[in-house]
């Protein structure tokens, strides 16, 4: 019952949609004053890649909460922002690396690496400091008390993006013309954004995986998710574990705020704000502690979005996204695919 | 039967002689002495200032975010659930105000022991009224908030709140869209809905916008039985029933405590303190706006209630004095022209969030158990005793908190 229950719930904007577009049909035009009416699921097949790529950079920031709250059952606040902060430094960093839209295309993509790397190891940095400062002193504190440190850090880095970039969006160049048409797919037109964004994730999500079950490292940080105390006993720095996790999720953070940048081609300092809510809402989704489960949920709500953006219009699409969360919450207590946390082992 | 009541006299005795009496801060000497010099401190004080300053008006907004806390130190502190949709209940509040107390409703012709005269436009209820509708629809939106988060556990239960909270939001936002019929909408949305009816008693008159003083001994009054209703609350069977289940939900539920009524208790409670302040808040503004009920108001206030000392009621009413006070007072008043007076170039509220969240995280830093820790906590807390002597104390709390709950106080 729950199961069936929460696949009709997850299927019902995308097939009431398809079945819209089937029946009523959808307007793309005019041709000699009369209006152009297809009856097919293109438009649909187009909201679902766009929410495909959306939901990449969700998942990239997902996995950074997940990993946060399976190792120490943090909400990390300041994660959002550690998002914008990796956006503002990978705009930073290109624009001092002099790349533009007039340097040639070798010449974006081995910058863009260069952006890429530091940008993430800047990021990780951050959010590994932020640990070290902010959450470390707190680890034997009542529980809810390293949650409002992180709100304050939040608010910190809030305030830095301000002083940085001042307090509207700010437009940037448009490095890989992520609007560019690359190829089809039965009509539905994928552009080089949605091919960057999904194209980034995967490795990432990939390497991250390899590196969380099959190194030694990796294991470590496993095993204090699973038992911090038994883990210190077997040896391991529970500490450094702890550490590691936030350098993994910052650095994924970081990727994701470059891709953003690329993606939306404008940067915010409150862009962190709606992206952590988003990813976080991803990461209970899919089941807290859980890498693919994060992966999944950023997903569904980069799809969830995209179809309430442009059918509902954006000003109800928080509201689509949070029914979402509350129909999975209720309907499967755990997330989509189960939690790893410490309790439920 | 009676062994096992010989048993636990044991381990009474043992924790007795464990436990050093805990450190009393405020004893019973508070409550008999000084909170009846504070309450006439808090009495005379706006004779001090000029009738609208800008003290007043911090102090007002301080007093009204006192209420919150305390509703939501009922939920989180209490009953242990933490509750990241505060906001909804501040907005249904306000939107109390803005249905039932202006010319919102223009097809309606409603006025009951209002200043507004009969037939005037609008539904046009006396102020206390609307409380009790807040405080009812508040009520009403808590058990529903609370029901999905059942059978959660946990930080899920943040999220499932914390969604709420953004559904309400996210309507109160779009309300304009929302056409009830007759060109009636829901709410006015950003654009607000102002020219609300000022409080009205009959025999004190109507409350001015210029005159401070009177707005401020009504959130005095609301603040000084808020108190006195969350501490009895607190000591009574129901608050014990929340503790017990925060403290162990297996257990609790166990030796019967009924965990659906006790919860969903829990987030009506608390709503209706939200409710209530919210009332207030959006009379005093004078203004409802849809674009006030975000997610950083939620966590302000959690702020508040976990800075102050998550789960006491003197902690908790402190923290949000210091935070409202920062928050309003301190960073755009007082402090604002310091750069300039050092030279520098900058006004200090461009900093504002910044030193908000520099302070937060410093206080938690320095004391993680916040400010003014509720008793059984620094209990818990205190470094001398064993584990298992801990966990005795949590299984025996009945006399530990027999301790705590008679001293008096607003411990």
């Amino acid at each position: 019952m729950g199961s069936w229950g929460l696949i009709i719930a997850l299927l019902a904007l995308p097939v009431y949609y398809g079945l819209h577009d089937l029946i009523h049909g959808y307007q793309t035009g005019f041709i000699n004053g009369h209006a152009v009416i297809h009856h097919d699921l293109t438009l649909l097949g187009f909201n679902l890649l766009e929410g495909l790529s959306n939901g990449a950079i969700w998942a990239l920031i997902a996995i950074g909460y997940t990993l946060v709250y399976g190792i120490i059952e943090l909400i990390n606040f300041a994660h959002g922002d550690v998002f914008m902060i990796g956006s503002f430094t990978s705009v930073a960093l290109w624009g001092a690396l002099g790349i533009t839209v007039a340097t040639g295309p070798l010449g974006v993509i081995v910058g863009l690496v260069v952006v890429l790397i530091v940008t993430m190891l800047i990021s990780g940095s951050l959010n590994v400091l932020i640990e070290r400062v902010a959450y470390r002193p707190l680890r034997n504190a009542p529980k809810l008390a390293p949650l409002i440190t992180a709100v304050g850090f939040s608010f910190v880095l809030q305030n830095v993006g301000l002083l940085w970039n001042g307090g509207n969006p700010v437009s940037v160049s448009d490095l890989v013309r992520q609007g560019d048409k690359l190829f089809n797919i039965s009509g539905v037109t994928v552009h080089r954004g949605d091919v960057l964004a999904i194209g980034l994730m995967i490795p990432l999500v990939l390497g991250l995986s390899w590196f969380v079950n099959r190194t030694a490292p990796g294991r470590a940080m496993r095993a204090t998710a699973q038992d911090p105390e038994a883990a210190r006993l077997m040896g391991i720095n529970v500490d450094h574990a702890i550490s590691l996790a936030f350098m993994l999720g910052g650095m994924l953070a970081g990727a994701a705020g470059l891709v953003y940048a690329l993606y939306e081609n404008n940067v915010w300092y409150f862009q962190g704000f709606q992206a952590g809510l988003f990813a976080f809402t991803a990461a209970v989704m899919g089941g807290i502690g859980n890498v693919r489960g994060a992966v999944l949920g950023g997903l569904i709500i980069g799809i969830a979005q995209q179809l309430a953006d442009f059918r509902l219009g954006a000003q109800w699409t928080e509201a689509v996204i949070f029914v979402y969360l509350i129909l999975v919450m209720v309907l499967r207590p755990r997330g989509l695919l189960g939690e790893v946390t410490r309790e439920a082992g | 039967m009676n062994e096992l009541r010989a048993q636990i006299n044991e381990w009474r005795e043992a924790i007795a002689q464990r436990i050093p009496a805990a450190p009393r801060v405020i004893g019973g000497r508070w409550s008999r002495v000084f909170a009846p010099a504070a309450l006439a401190f808090m009495i005379v004080l706006p004779f001090f200032f000029s009738s609208a300053s800008g003290f007043m008006n911090a102090t007002i907004i301080a007093l009204a975010y006192v209420v919150m806390a305390l509703g939501l130190n009922v939920v989180v502190g209490f009953a242990g659930l933490l509750d990241l949709g505060y906001v909804a209940f501040y907005a249904f509040g306000a939107y109390a105000v803005g249905w039932f107390g202006s010319s919102f409703f223009f097809n309606a012709h409603v006025s009951v022991l209002s200043s507004v005269a009969a037939g005037s436009i609008g539904i046009h209820l006396n102020f206390v009224l609307i409380l009790i509708c807040a405080m009812i629809v508040t009520s009403i939106a808590g058990v529903i908030i609370g029901l999905p988060t059942l059978r959660l556990r946990g930080d899920y239960i943040a999220i499932v709140t914390l969604a709420f909270g953004e559904i309400i939001g996210t309507l109160a936002v779009n309300g304009s869209d929302i056409h009830l019929g007759g060109g009636q909408t829901l709410t006015a949305g950003s654009l607000g809905i102002s020219a609300l009816d000022l409080p009205y008693f009959p025999g004190v008159g109507k409350f001015g916008l210029l005159s401070l003083r009177p707005w401020y001994w009504l959130i005095l009054t609301i603040v000084v039985i808020v108190l006195f209703v969350v501490r009895r609350i607190r000591d009574s069977r129901l608050g014990r029933a929340w503790i017990a289940l925060r403290e162990d939900e297996i257990a609790a539920v166990s030796m019967g405590i009924p965990l659906v009524k006790t919860k969903l208790l829990a987030y009506a409670i608390g709503g209706a303190f939200g409710g209530v302040s919210g009332v207030f808040l959006a009379d005093f503004n004078q203004t409802v706006n849809a674009s006030q009920f975000q997610f950083t108001f939620s966590i302000f206030v959690l702020s508040m209630v976990i800075l102050g000392g998550l789960g006491s009621i003197a902690g908790t009413a402190l923290g949000a004095l210091a935070l409202s006070y920062i928050n309003y007072y301190l960073i755009p008043d007082v402090l604002n022209t310091v750069p300039h007076d050092l030279g520098l170039n900058f006004d200090l509220t461009d900093l504002s969030i910044g030193i908000f969240g520099f302070l937060l995280v410093l206080v938690m830093v320095l004391r993680p158990q916040g400010l003014f820790p509720e008793q059984r906590r620094r209990l818990e807390l205190a470094g001398t005793v064993a584990s298992e002597q801990t966990e005795l104390a949590g299984a025996g709390s009945a006399s530990v908190t027999g301790g705590g709950g008679t001293g008096g106080g607003f411990g």
